[in-house]
């Protein structure tokens, strides 16, 4: 019994939270200390007993390092407690983000697949391609989102004619596909040429065409390496999309909660929309762990 | 039960003819001669074994007649055709020295996919599927995935899907060459007995004297560097063949003729 719970899952995880936890807490003690003695010296107050000392640097209003319960009743405040079509839900927040990040992540994994099959299928392309590919990922997000903000927003609203909010969100997918297709086009280059050359020669030999021979043989085989890929790339759409947010002063999104945030000095706000985007970021990626799993058992593949 | 005497005499076309057959790798390093100037003559319901040491060309040779690599030198036909007529035709059915089955296919799918890639109607399959299957004795095992099989069945499975479809010929690269003793000494009697039922044409290569004796009706011997035929020995062992008949002189003598031949060729190597 005792050995089956020390390695359980549940309780390795448990361990690990309890210490950062306990981490936190002691580090926020000397980090908001200098501002508390500050309160103090200018309230006058001398000889206050340690005890309270602690509680009252666990509990500023505008903390170098808000403790986790700080940050857990302000997510609490802010999600339970707002209705979630409200500006001030964080939910509502959430959803913009995360609707963009699906979008982004939609496109950047339907692009990555499709430069995948040109490359795996055509010599010059990948001569051609893959230089480009690997080099769209050398230049920092942070210096391309803006550009791709302001120039796809003023191509949207301008010649297009969309109202902003749907020129805004189609903006932030755009970085988002930006940095989901990279991984995914990688590992399905990878996964397209995964099969052997014994399996080849065997299709060879039922003289099978090129569009036989790529769904019974190569996109199968490339699953595995779609949904590694497809984890890394929902993760990175998420990034893209919160960065998305932060150059032009959105008004709606978890970016905008965090630049808003530190312009305010309001801390709490800050890791509250952090941690709901680190939550959205370990769904997300569940999610896509789920469908692998229903996708593998309906393929048959051996128990891992 | 065909016999070699049985078999359709001079007259008929043969299923394979090969004159002056050589193939050439160009490498880096210089070239390659894999083959050089292979004749050969397969007539219909032969069991052709090629028997030789590694680099003897044997495999290349197979290659060759399945349209996989493409000579350099000389002419062949498969049916009457050129191998590459006789691929798009499905002439063939290549068993490879691994099963080569696709883990996510069932076993009854993995010998539904050269029906699926032939485009047979969908309910001619099921029939199709179930003969192969008890052919190589695997009914039962339908619904299995290879990986819940031993090595002997999986490759058993891949004989079945190289008898689903319509060829009268049957390549067979080492198909038993990773399997221990025992259950090849038993693959080796259901392949005589597949073979008499059928009526195929098989091209068997092998590195087993014992194999080659027992099963072929004709065997090739090669030897390596360039890869070429060094001997052509046609079987007298009756049709009927129990295991046994590997103790017999006759097969003693078909085998150490067998071994002649291997040694001729491979005093070409030492003399180096």
């Amino acid at each position: 019994m005792g050995q089956a719970l020390t390695r359980s899952t549940p309780f390795a995880i448990g361990v690990v939270l309890a210490v950062l936890v306990l981490v936190w807490y002691a580090a926020a003690i000397p980090m908001n200390a200098p501002w508390q003695q500050g309160v103090y010296g200018r309230a006058g107050a001398v000889d206050v007993p340690f005890t309270q000392f602690v509680g009252d640097v666990w509990n500023q209003d505008k903390p170098i390092l808000p403790t986790p319960h700080q940050v857990v009743r302000e997510i609490w405040n802010t999600t339970a407690l707002v209705p979630p079509h409200m500006p001030r839900s964080l939910l509502f927040h959430a959803w913009i983000t995360l609707s963009a990040t699906l979008a982004g992540f939609g496109i950047g994994t339907v692009l990555g697949i499709g430069l995948a099959v040109l490359i795996v299928h055509n010599r010059a392309t990948n001569r051609s391609l893959m230089p480009w590919i690997i080099a769209s990922q050398t230049i920092p997000i942070l210096a391309l989102a803006p550009l791709i903000v302001v120039i796809g927003f003023n191509i949207f609203t301008g010649q297009l004619g969309l109202p902003p909010d749907p020129a805004r969100f189609l903006s932030k997918a755009i970085i988002s596909a930006y940095l989901s297709f990279f991984p995914v086009a990688v590992g399905m280059v990878k996964g397209l040429r995964a099969p052997e050359q014994i399996q080849l020669d065997l299709l060879a030999t039922y003289s099978a065409s090129p569009a036989q021979t790529f769904w019974r043989l190569r996109w199968p085989s490339a699953l595995p390496y779609l949904f590694a890929s497809m984890k890394v790339g929902v993760a990175a759409s998420l990034v893209g999309a919160v960065v998305g947010e932060l150059p032009t002063g959105a008004v709606a999104g978890l970016g905008a909660r965090l630049l808003a945030g530190s312009y305010y000095g309001q801390t709490i706000q800050i890791w509250s929309a952090l941690f709901v985007a680190s939550i959205l970021a370990a769904l997300l990626v569940l999610a896509v762990t789920l469908t692998e799993r229903l996708v593998n058992r309906r393929l048959g593949a051996r128990p891992a | 039960m065909k016999s070699p005497a049985e078999a359709p005499g001079s007259s008929a076309a043969p299923v394979i003819a090969a004159q002056g057959l050589g193939l050439t790798f160009g490498t880096g390093d210089g070239d390659v001669v894999a083959l050089s100037n292979v004749d050969l003559t397969v007539k219909k319901g032969e069991f052709v074994s090629f028997i030789g040491p590694s680099g003897c060309g044997k495999t290349t040779l197979l290659r060759v007649i399945a349209d996989l690599e493409r000579p350099t030198a000389g002419t062949i036909s498969v049916n009457g055709q050129t191998p590459e007529g006789a691929r798009r035709n499905r002439a063939y059915g290549y068993v490879f020295q691994a099963p080569a089955l696709y883990p996510w296919r069932t076993i009854e799918k993995n010998v539904a996919l050269p029906l699926e890639i032939m485009g047979y109607p969908r309910a001619e399959r099921a029939g199709r599927i179930a003969r192969a299957l008890a052919l190589v004795n695997l009914t039962g095992f339908e619904k299995k995935h290879p990986w819940q099989l031993s090595g002997g069945m999986q490759q058993r499975a891949s004989i079945a899907r190289a008898l689903a479809f319509d060829a009268d010929i049957l390549l067979m690269d080492e198909p038993f060459g990773a399997l221990d003793e025992i259950v090849r000494d038993h693959l080796n009697a259901e392949l005589l007995r597949l073979w008499a039922s059928t009526g195929k044409t098989i091209c068997f290569v092998t590195h087993s004297i014992p194999e080659a004796v027992y099963l072929s009706t004709t065997i090739v011997v090669m030897s390596p560097r360039p890869g070429r035929v060094t001997d052509i020995i046609r079987s007298t062992l009756p049709a009927e063949r129990p295991l046994d008949i590997r103790e017999s002189p006759e097969f003693l003598e078909i085998a150490a003729r067998v071994r002649d031949g291997l040694r001729a060729g491979h005093s070409y190597e030492e003399a180096l």
